[in-house]
């Protein structure tokens, strides 16, 4: 007791860490990581690990080098955007074009804002889409599910659901399939049940709450079912829908960034909603099978006006007896 | 089970001292009565140097309204009238006395048998309440008098007993109601005639189940008084989150209980209404709580106001090894002591010892916008864009998003992974927003 420290209250902490929420949400993408292994084998890991080496990799360069500060690649943050990123993209993707992904996912869509909690869009996101754009043809064309298949570059490809209801051809694999994920598509997105389960675990744990992923969810199946309902012929049911393409995982785990959604409850299913009517819009309208990532995006750009304008429940505001 | 509806955490309870007796403290040889509360005025002295004073004596007199008396807890002789650095770590008014034996006042009942009946009014009541410098014990130190006497036009319907106790390692309020629970029911009742209300509810946190049990018992031949037994959540001895737990009513922005028709009162406060209207004896003493992970002893102690903190913590084992910080108060709301030179005050719930390693803040990061401090900020604030405007001295910005309300809790610092200090900033912001809403009313 030679010196005491003086500080104000609060004198204790509950302990929680970023590095903690980060493991969490690595830990509760191991189903659906685990499903991607199976049916796309050897692919999926090498692009799994690829892109995330390269992630922690540039991260840490530019901060050593760039920014000259401490690096802070044990938060675990790199190797998050570099797991969610492989998780969007096929198994077959060539390395190089993964570590531009890398590059553009840290280097642009993150540290060029000013690194971790400051970065308006998902960087994760942001590196697919830019490798949408880019390389259209590699980034749709998907392996076909093959058991520990050893295949990587020279996998046996297939449509997705999604492709095959746009271009009206194909036998869709039946709604039991979907939602296991014996299907085509980026290697983390296939498996709708492994990634309810990472969804269960983030709510469990209190690392998410239920809003963003629910509010997108409902959305789409109501919205999509609205359309079925208007034209079955032209529309696909809303089951096909909430089980194909990226929604599940972009619901689960992309739309719930800390960073790039809003700060409240309200916000949230705000933010859901919009999300879900973009999709829908997208895939029924658009020229791309597939909208997710874009509606993300394109709702990560609202969320500081989300945040303006949309408050939590305060106490003393109108109270329910 | 009840609890409120908005926010909330649950730190790990470490309630150490829980279940040991009272026990009283020793009475030095000098003692030190600060003038002065946390809150309203300071008191005016009333005796001089080289005066002889009883226990129980008046030495200062409530300066206002929102101000309280103070008497002395020794007899003995006054030495000065001097500053002295208190509890919360300023340099304020006391009179320092001598202490020579243990004379009290005649008037004073120091006999233990239980006085039930009280056919005084509401006036002489409120009189007592106000004459014994009764404030509230729960911390805030509010005087007593002045939430008992509601503005005109208002009217309570319920009082609520505030015997949460939510704070980590402290123990006296439920130590007091085992060994004190039917005084504390008998002060219930007086609160009720005072403010003329049928109903009375005191919450107790579920943690604390002998309490419960024992008061729910006693409190069989009392009518118009429940007991509530409430879900164990921080901070629900916050006064507007016990009233929404409890009746489910919510304070609005800006308001007191009273427009909601509630008042509240802790249980040790309302404990000493009961000395004080059936005993005649004021407040000069009030049982703290001595704890910490290495306390040598532990414990619940009953403390003469004015008394060094020194003293106290020696009777009970002395600082422990390896301590890196020393609270008054509970670990969420308590100051941290420069040193314990500083003399037992009304509001002084207890002594917490801290290990180094509890003590020292980790590094700050980041902000992840992880949402944590939003969800569990128990007035629906937004605590991280607060302290992003206080940095930013945005002061219009923070009036907007209601930085008054924030009750100073620290939830959000509490929470955050970030180890962001959002309550310092908030603070900080709340005192300057506080400083020109005040200004701008007297311009007015």
């Amino acid at each position: 007791m030679e010196k005491l420290i003086i500080s104000p209250a609060p004198h204790i902490h509950g302990g929680d860490t970023v590095a903690k929420n980060m493991t969490g949400v690595i830990i509760a993408l191991i189903p659906a990581l685990l499903v991607g292994f199976y049916f796309f084998g050897l692919g999926a890991l090498v692009v799994t690990l690829t892109s995330v080496a390269a992630c922690v990799l540039i991260e840490y360069l530019i901060q050593k080098y760039l920014l000259k500060e401490q690096p802070s690649i044990m938060d675990g943050s790199a190797a998050l955007t570099g797991l969610l990123l492989a998780m969007n993209l096929p198994s077959n993707l060539p390395l190089w074009m993964i570590i531009i992904g890398a590059i553009v996912a840290i280097g642009i869509g993150k540290m060029s804002f000013g690194g971790l909690g400051n970065n308006p869009f998902n960087p994760a996101l942001v590196g697919r889409v830019f490798l949408l754009i880019s390389f259209p043809v590699q980034m749709t064309t998907w392996p076909r599910p093959v058991p520990f298949s050893t295949a990587y570059l020279d996998a046996e490809t297939a449509p997705t659901v999604l492709s095959m209801l746009k271009e009206n051809f194909g036998e869709l694999p039946s709604t039991m399939e979907m939602f296991l994920g014996n299907m085509g598509g980026s290697l983390g997105e296939i498996s709708a049940i492994a990634l309810l389960i990472g969804m269960a675990y983030m709510i469990i744990r209190k690392i998410i709450s239920w809003h963003i992923p629910v509010s997108i969810l409902a959305t789409v199946f109501i919205f999509a079912g609205i359309l079925h309902l208007a034209n079955p012929e032209v529309y696909a049911a809303p089951a096909m829908h909430l089980f194909s393409g990226g929604l599940m995982l972009g619901a689960v785990f992309m739309a719930t960034d800390y960073v790039t959604s809003p700060m409240n409850p309200r916000g949230m299913l705000v933010y859901g909603v919009g999300i879900g009517v973009i999709t829908v819009v997208i895939r029924a309208f658009g020229a791309y099978p597939e909208g997710v990532s874009f509606a993300i995006l394109i709702m990560n750009a609202f969320t500081p006006l989300i945040n303006t304008y949309i408050k939590p429940r305060r106490f003393g505001e109108k109270v329910k007896k | 089970m009840k609890t409120f509806r908005i926010g909330g955490i649950h730190p790990k309870e470490n309630k150490f001292s829980a279940g040991k007796k009272i026990q009283v403290a020793a009475i030095p040889k000098q003692v030190v009565i600060p003038l002065s509360h946390y809150i309203g005025a300071p008191s005016e002295a009333v005796v001089k140097r080289g005066d002889l004073v009883k226990v129980g004596q008046l030495i200062g007199k409530a300066n206002g309204f929102i101000s309280a008396n103070v008497h002395s807890s020794v007899s003995g002789k006054v030495t000065k009238i001097d500053v002295q650095l208190d509890a919360t770590g300023y340099k304020r008014q006391a009179v320092f006395i001598d202490v020579d034996g243990d004379e009290w006042l005649d008037n004073i009942d120091r006999s233990p048998d239980l006085k039930r009946e009280c056919n005084l009014s509401k006036e002489e009541i409120l009189e007592k309440i106000k004459d014994a410098g009764i404030v509230g014990l729960g911390g805030a130190t509010f005087p007593a008098h002045v939430k008992l006497s509601p503005p005109p036009g208002k009217k309570a319907d319920v009082l609520i007993i505030n015997a949460v106790e939510c704070e980590s390692y402290l123990t006296c309020d439920h130590q007091l109601m085992l060994e004190k629970g039917e005084e504390i029911l008998v002060g219930v009742t007086i609160l009720m005639k005072a403010l003329e209300v049928k109903r009375a509810v005191i919450g107790i946190e579920n943690n604390k189940k002998d309490a419960i049990a024992h008061l729910s018992n006693l409190a069989k031949i009392y009518p118009g008084i429940e007991v509530e037994a409430l879900k164990v959540q921080y901070p629900q001895g916050g006064e507007k989150q016990l009233i929404d737990a409890i009746i489910r009513r919510q304070v609005p922005s800006g308001r007191i209980p009273i427009e909601v028709g509630a008042v509240v009162q802790n249980v040790g406060t309302t404990f000493a209404v009961y000395e004080a209207v059936q005993k005649n004896k004021p407040m000069i003493e009030r049982v703290m709580t001595i704890t910490g992970k290495d306390a040598p002893n532990p414990g619940n102690y009953l403390v003469r106001l004015g008394v060094y903190l020194q003293n106290v913590v020696d009777e009970a084992g002395g600082v422990p090894e390896g301590t890196g910080k020393i609270v008054g108060g509970g670990p969420m709301m308590g100051r941290s002591f420069m040193n314990l030179n500083v003399p037992m005050a009304k509001g002084s719930a207890g002594v917490l010892f801290l290990r180094d390693e509890e003590a020292v803040r980790k590094p700050m990061k980041n902000c992840i916008r992880c949402t944590k401090c939003v969800t569990v900020c128990p007035m629906g604030l937004e605590p991280f864009l607060l302290m992003n405007q206080s940095e930013r001295n945005m002061w219009p910005e923070m009036e907007k998003n209601r930085v008054m309300d924030c009750i100073e809790c620290g939830s959000c610092s509490y929470t955050c992974p970030s180890n962001r200090p959002l309550l310092d900033y908030i603070r900080y912001g709340k005192t300057t927003v506080g400083g020109i809403i005040r200004s701008r009313a007297t311009a007015k």
